[in-house]
């Protein structure tokens, strides 16, 4: 039975190694933020983070991720205050809502790495990541005050910290 | 030229016999209206009754509003709060949502059943909600005099709270609804005579308040149909034959699939709707296991009547069916197009296509079904309940009525979950295993099970007088029939010379403003196209493809008379006779695009040009004012980029301008992904593109720079979320051929074909 580490909580699941991380995210442990899309890895929809990184979970066996460090939308901030959810919400990014979980979870490792992105590295991380109701320059606008978010609490941070 | 379809049902929506009704019960005020069955009774015990109305206020002073409309992300359930709150003057902090059953008590005001589409439920319930608002307040205010013992009169409301300035009292909603003192009923002419608010006393219509939904779509709560979990439930996985439509299956073997852990039956759909043909479900106890049982399966069909239907033999049999004089039924019939054409001194005629194209919302088709008792109950997203319950049921072979279906947030709509093909799997799967059901689509079967846009032939001919004005114009446009396809009568309308039902959402704005003597528009039905590709109401619908024929041929048409195509256009935009008013409102957006894109005030460098489009979007009934201007760079390989998309609408009047901005943004890069990036195609009666690597929306990195500008002039609020999607097209092929002077006339619009037409 194998294990799994998501959202900083050690779970065992009762599935085949085979079986895509996506459906026992969603089915075993009912956290439904995750979304199933093209099960092809086109779409990002099902986008999760492992050890840190983006990947598409319909594309990422069980059997890869044991005794790694899972995180869903679900698990991405304690009040859903991730600095991206918020800026989500200012810029009222979505519109039906369905892909906006990937799109946040793939700007997060985005933003994990380089809180100073240019609109072309934003877009370029961003653009395996369909959205149908089309919000794209919602979501560039609500990456880049996020991004300006952090950089703003880092600095501030710093001078409390000298 | 439709009117407003109304939907007869057993349960008439006959409003003027029904009254508003307030009253009090034990959990709080309920306001609706009346003559719901049981809820008198409903409302005398407390704590029972079933919030089911418009809207209710809770004991906390919480305002809960019942949406009956599908939300696909157009934030309608957050439109209608905003409506009732403006009149009921309750604070935007207690506002919250739910949405409705199909119970019929929820059936839109004006079309009698549950249908959300075609950019209607903004103007539709506005009015309604308004006057439920206003009738709330009233009872309160009544109410709360009662209560302080001062007039009524004296009373103001705002942000929840009924304040008497006088004497420095006030009361909270809360207070009112704790008391149970508000118990006033209003008859429909009270109602109708409620003085709404004008215009200039708004504080909520107009503001851009923020989505109640928002939130719970960025921290992964947001329930859609997909996230429906019942207890003892178990997945189904579809096996879809390799036609579209026609199969019906041979053979069944399972023996490989009892081999995958969890699989419990394979199910062969006997669909009496005829919804469904040759589908199998592969029931497991996990989707996983589904999936894996559904690929086991060896399955055998025979391909029926459409195995041999490609996309190029539905244009060929279009081609035909538009040659023949008798073909089709006139939508419309102005003066004799035949002798103006005969005596034009200039005629020029051009046939314009689209490709079969696909919703694809990323929430792939599921639903799931379960039995308790008499009553089935279905859960999933879905725009128009009343009918899909009926396929739900006729599958079943029970009556309706005992269909109970639960409304979730849809994963996009965009026309696809007006159907139900996703109701027959459930329900079948479920009664067949004896056990609720969650069948959900694969991206291959939700592509190649589309109810797509038809694939549409046009042939216009049209002529000019010696000053090169348009004298005469023959549109004939053929197509699959989607309304048609659902077999409700009243969705159809009546040719001009009433020789026939023809389905008017396959027409729709070739019935346009400009003012052209001799007009002719026949709607020709494509029966091979029919049968092979059942076709569904895709965002936008017939203006998607009847503004791409006619705003192209107006441009062809201002060529050839020497003039520029926006001056050409607004001269015809005169108002005359039946487009008054209309007219003048399409040609101050074309104005206003003109003016904010600079068009003709600078010379563009090689390569580059700029295209306009004016649309009547979506019925001439219900129009918006849209237009667009559209600056490209073409290069020699026939590349065309996209610079900007300049956007002008006029929507009346707006309720949350930020909404319809973000409306109309998507609406116009939909227009822009159909126009270039969209195409599916059908080979031997399957369609050929299964996934996103094929079939390929716009993405991120090919979003061009959109400026968008709202028109707000007092009149009544009209719908965005489809018409910006009609203008794209036709603004780009207009602007290619300003920059190179390549005409292009199939969608979607190709590096090829405009290479092509660049050396002819």
């Amino acid at each position: 039975m194998p294990n799994l580490n998501i959202n900083g909580r050690n779970m065992s699941v009762d599935a085949a190694g085979d079986t895509p991380l996506l459906w026992v995210i969603r089915e075993q442990l009912q956290m439904t933020g995750t979304k199933f899309g093209c099960g092809a890895g086109l779409c990002g929809a099902c986008t999760v983070h492992v050890n840190g990184e983006a990947v598409r979970s319909c594309q990422t066996a069980l059997s890869e991720v044991s005794g790694k460090k899972i995180t869903t939308i679900e698990g991405l901030s304690a009040k859903g205050d991730h600095p991206l959810q918020k800026a989500w919400i200012v810029e009222q990014v979505p519109q039906c809502g369905y892909c906006q979980s990937g799109q946040i979870m793939q700007a997060a490792s985005l933003l994990s790495k380089n809180s100073n992105p240019t609109k072309e590295e934003v877009v370029a991380h961003m653009d395996g990541n369909l959205c149908r109701c089309m919000t794209y320059s919602r979501i560039q606008k609500a990456v880049m005050r996020a991004a300006s978010e952090m950089r703003t609490a880092a600095a501030s941070s710093d001078r409390r910290n000298t | 030229m439709n009117t407003h379809v109304k939907i007869t049902s057993s349960e008439p929506a006959d409003l003027s016999r029904r009254s508003f009704l307030v009253g009090t019960a034990a959990t709080g005020l309920v306001l609706g209206y009346a003559a719901i069955p049981g809820i008198d009774q409903a409302l005398a015990a407390p704590g029972s009754f079933d919030p089911s109305v418009w809207y209710s206020i809770a004991p906390d002073g919480l305002v809960t509003v019942t949406c009956g409309k599908a939300d696909m992300g157009q934030h309608i359930a957050s439109t209608m709060a905003q409506i009732v709150a403006e009149e009921l003057g309750s604070n935007w902090k207690d506002m919250r949502v739910q949405l409705a059953s199909n119970d019929p008590k929820f059936n839109d005001p004006v079309l009698g059943a549950q249908i959300t589409g075609g950019s209607w439920s903004t103007m539709m319930n506005f009015d309604a909600m308004s006057r439920a608002g206003a009738a709330g307040r009233l009872a309160l205010i009544e109410a709360a005099a009662g209560m302080m013992g001062v007039p009524a009169s004296e009373l103001t409301v705002r942000d929840s709270v009924i304040t008497h300035a006088k004497s420095k009292r006030s009361l909270s909603f809360a207070d009112v609804v704790k008391s149970g003192k508000a118990t006033k009923t209003f008859t429909p002419d009270e109602l109708k005579a409620i003085k709404l608010k004008t215009p200039d006393q708004y504080t909520m219509i107009g503001v851009s308040v923020p989505q109640i939904d928002i939130p719970s779509k960025t921290n992964g709560t947001a329930k859609y149909g997909i996230d429906t979990f019942l207890p003892g439930m178990v997945y189904g996985k579809i096996v879809m034959p390799p036609v579209r439509y026609g199969a019906t299956v041979k053979s069944v073997d399972d023996s490989a699939a009892k081999k995958v852990p969890g699989f419990i039956k394979a199910v062969t759909l006997d669909d009496k709707t005829g919804t469904t043909t040759g589908w199998v479900v592969a029931v497991a106890n996990t989707y996983a296991n589904a999936r894996k049982a559904a690929g086991a399966l060896k399955v055998t069909w025979d391909n029926g009547p459409n195995a041999k239907v490609s996309s190029e033999s539905l244009l060929t049999e279009a081609k035909r069916l538009q040659g023949l004089d008798d073909s089709g039924l006139f939508f419309v019939k102005n003066g004799d197009t035949g002798a103006a054409l005969g005596s034009a001194a200039k005629v020029v005629e051009a046939e314009y296509t689209t490709s079969i194209n696909i919703h694809a919302p990323l929430e792939p088709m599921n639903a799931t079904a379960q039995q308790q008792g008499d009553i089935w109950h279905l859960y999933s997203g879905n725009q128009f309940a009343t009918r899909t319950g009926g396929v739900a049921a006729g599958a079943l072979g029970i009556d309706p009525k005992y269909v109970m279906m639960h409304q979730l947030w849809l994963g996009g709509g965009f026309g696809r979950r007006l159907d139900a093909d996703m109701m027959v799997p459930a329900v079948l799967a479920a009664k067949a295993v004896g056990k609720p059901v969650k069948v959900i689509y694969s991206r291959e079967d939700d592509m190649t099970m589309d109810f797509s846009r038809p694939l549409t032939f046009q042939k216009i001919k049209a002529g000019l007088d010696n000053d090169g004005k348009l004298v005469a114009l023959n549109h004939d446009v053929v197509s699959a029939w989607p309304t048609k396809r659902w077999g409700i009568p009243d969705f159809l309308s009546p040719s001009v010379d009433k020789k026939g039902a023809l389905d008017a959402f396959t027409v729709n704005g070739a019935d346009f403003f400009y003012s052209v003597p001799n007009h002719n528009v026949r709607a020709i039905l494509n029966e091979m196209a029919q049968q092979a590709t059942p076709s569904g109401q895709l965002r936008s619908v017939a203006p998607g493809w009847t503004f791409w024929a006619v705003e192209s041929m107006i441009d062809e048409l201002a060529h050839a008379a020497g003039k520029d195509p926006a001056q050409f256009r607004i001269a015809m935009l005169d108002g005359a006779g039946d487009n008054a008013g209309g007219a003048q409102r399409l040609r101050n957006t074309l104005l206003a695009a003109m003016g904010l894109a600079g068009y003709g005030t600078r010379t563009l460098p090689k390569g580059e040009g700029m295209g306009v489009a004016c649309v009547s979007s979506q019925e001439r009934a219900t129009a918006s004012w849209t237009a667009c201007v559209a600056h490209v760079a073409v290069a020699d390989s026939g590349e065309v980029k996209v610079k900007k998309l300049t956007v002008a609408t006029d929507v009346g009047t707006q309720v949350h301008p930020d909404n319809i901005r973000a409306q109309v943004e998507g609406a116009a890069l939909w227009g822009l992904s159909l126009a270039m990036y969209e195409k599916a195609t059908l080979k031997d009666g399957g369609i050929e593109q299964t996934n996103f690597d094929t079939y390929t929306p716009l993405r991120m990195s090919q979003v061009p720079e959109v400026a968008i500008s709202v028109i707000a002039n007092g009149e009544k609020a009209t719908g965005v979320g489809e018409p910006a999607v009609t203008v794209i097209a036709p603004a780009l092929a207009n602007a290619i051929f300003n920059a190179v002077g390549a005409r292009v006339r199939s969608l979607p619009i190709t590096a090829e074909a405009v290479k092509g037409a660049m050396k002819a």
